[in-house]
């Protein structure tokens, strides 16, 4: 049997275009021998949902700079949860203030990784909640 | 199975896990084909193939569009590189096809090659099947980009397009073996570009060396994709091709042919894991490799040992 991979949806939802941080870690996560969908700049939570479900992703990791965290990242679990979805792990990223981190956790996003984050960081949190060797 | 059901009544969820089960070549997976296999063989299989950046996804996005146009329900499945160090690949065409996502009629699936080096990956096959059987009218496969040799596309689809763009060599290019000879159909994408006439012109006359004389003349089309130019032309080509290819019974000869290719190797595969894990689980392989090494046999005389043994059992 060909072994399983994890299967990652890096997005960048709202309206900023810097998508430096989503694509390093894109790149250390294929570096570790996961697949990586990047969906690309702006998209919607609706979007990033669909491309998600479609995809059978495990996880979904969004990079966010614009400052519309709270908003964004608890519509995209709210929205797996409306599609049968909340198996997903959902992952935030990017120029997230410390003080809303409570709130996002709570509202299901798994972990947020701000700035200056290793990425290896990234990738043990990611192989540890799924749960598989790659 | 369950999941062939939900799959089938339009359930995204259960056709996305699926086509990862046929990924992974999981044990359910066997089972899950084995159902769906009634139900294929309706979809018209579109290969979109061509060197990278020649413009395979934003094409493949606006064949899309034209053909929702028509109502008609679309799949693409776009395969990407895997590294072959980590394993590890990044899959980004559905950047181009972004606008795609709330089509509820539409499905997109974003593949890795996974050591495959045909320009597809060893499941696009068993996927484009599982599309196939869910009632989807047309399911493009965007192959990675491609050099010259990468054809398995011919064999996974009905209709192949081999896109082109200009400034990629002189004109014995066109006449080297490979990708040029596998074209249904070729696109001249980024035709706004200087010296697109005469790509295309060189295809023309490449096609025209043809020995045998083809009922079918793969046509040169030109496009600029980006700009929604070209795109009703290369619709009305593929269907004319899959009119062609029915009325002509060439479809049949072709299926006919893929699913010979198809059943022996999927004989192979098996035989071949049964032979291997045999050989693995009673230790043998270690003892016949060292008496490789020091050269007290041959691995023709094993051969015939290993497949002795196998057959007694």
């Amino acid at each position: 049997m060909a072994e399983k991979r994890i299967r990652v949806l890096v997005a960048k939802p709202g309206l900023d275009g810097h998508d430096r941080g989503a694509k390093v870690i894109a790149r250390s996560l294929r570096d570790a021998g996961m697949e990586v969908i990047y969906t690309g700049l702006r998209q919607t939570p609706e979007q990033i949902v669909a491309a998600a479900i479609q995809e059978d992703v495990d996880v979904v990791a969004m990079s966010l700079l614009s400052g519309a965290h709270n908003h964004l990242f608890p519509k995209v679990v709210e929205l797996l949860k409306e599609k049968n979805a909340e198996d997903i792990l959902v992952l935030g990223g990017g120029v997230i203030p410390e003080a809303d981190i409570p709130f996002l956790k709570e509202r299901g996003i798994a972990e947020i990784f701000t700035p200056g984050t290793p990425t290896g960081k990234v990738v043990k949190f990611i192989r540890d909640k799924i749960g598989e060797k790659v | 199975m369950e999941l062939v059901q939900r799959a089938r009544q339009g359930d995204r969820r259960a056709l996305a896990r699926l086509i990862t089960l046929v990924e992974n070549e999981a044990p359910e997976a066997v089972e899950a084909l084995q159902e769906l296999y009634l139900f294929t063989g309706k979809a018209q299989v579109i290969g979109i193939t061509g060197p990278p950046g020649s413009g395979k996804s934003t094409l493949t996005d606006k064949l899309v569009k034209e053909l929702r146009k028509e109502k008609k329900k679309v799949a693409v499945i776009a395969v990407d590189p895997t590294s072959p160090f980590t394993g590890g690949a990044i899959l980004g065409d559905r950047i181009r096809m972004s606008d795609l996502n709330l089509d509820e009629d539409v499905y997109i699936r974003s593949m890795g090659t996974r050591g495959s080096l045909g320009g597809l990956s060893a499941a696009t096959s068993a996927a484009t099947k599982v599309l196939d059987a869910c009632d989807f009218d047309y399911v493009f496969i965007e192959t990675v980009g491609v050099g010259q040799s990468e054809v398995d596309i011919v064999k996974a689809a009905d209709t192949t397009i081999v896109v082109m763009v200009p400034g990629l060599g002189d004109d014995i290019q066109a006449i080297k073996a490979g990708i040029l000879e596998i074209g249904d159909f070729f696109v001249v994408n980024k035709a706004d570009r200087d010296g697109a006439n005469r790509v295309a012109l060189e295809l023309r006359m490449m096609l025209d060396l043809n020995e045998q004389k083809l009922v079918w003349q793969p046509p040169v089309l030109m496009s600029v994709a980006n700009q929604n130019q070209g795109i009703a032309e290369i619709v009305a080509g593929i269907k004319d091709h899959f009119t062609y290819l029915k009325e002509s019974g060439e479809l049949a000869i072709k299926r006919r042919e893929r699913l010979e290719k198809e059943l022996l190797e999927i004989v192979s595969k098996k035989i071949y894991r049964q032979i291997a894990d045999k050989v693995q689980r009673e230790g043998k392989l270690k003892q016949y490799l060292d008496s490789l090494m020091k050269k007290e046999t041959d691995p023709y005389t094993l051969v015939k040992v290993i497949l002795q043994d196998v057959i007694k059992t």
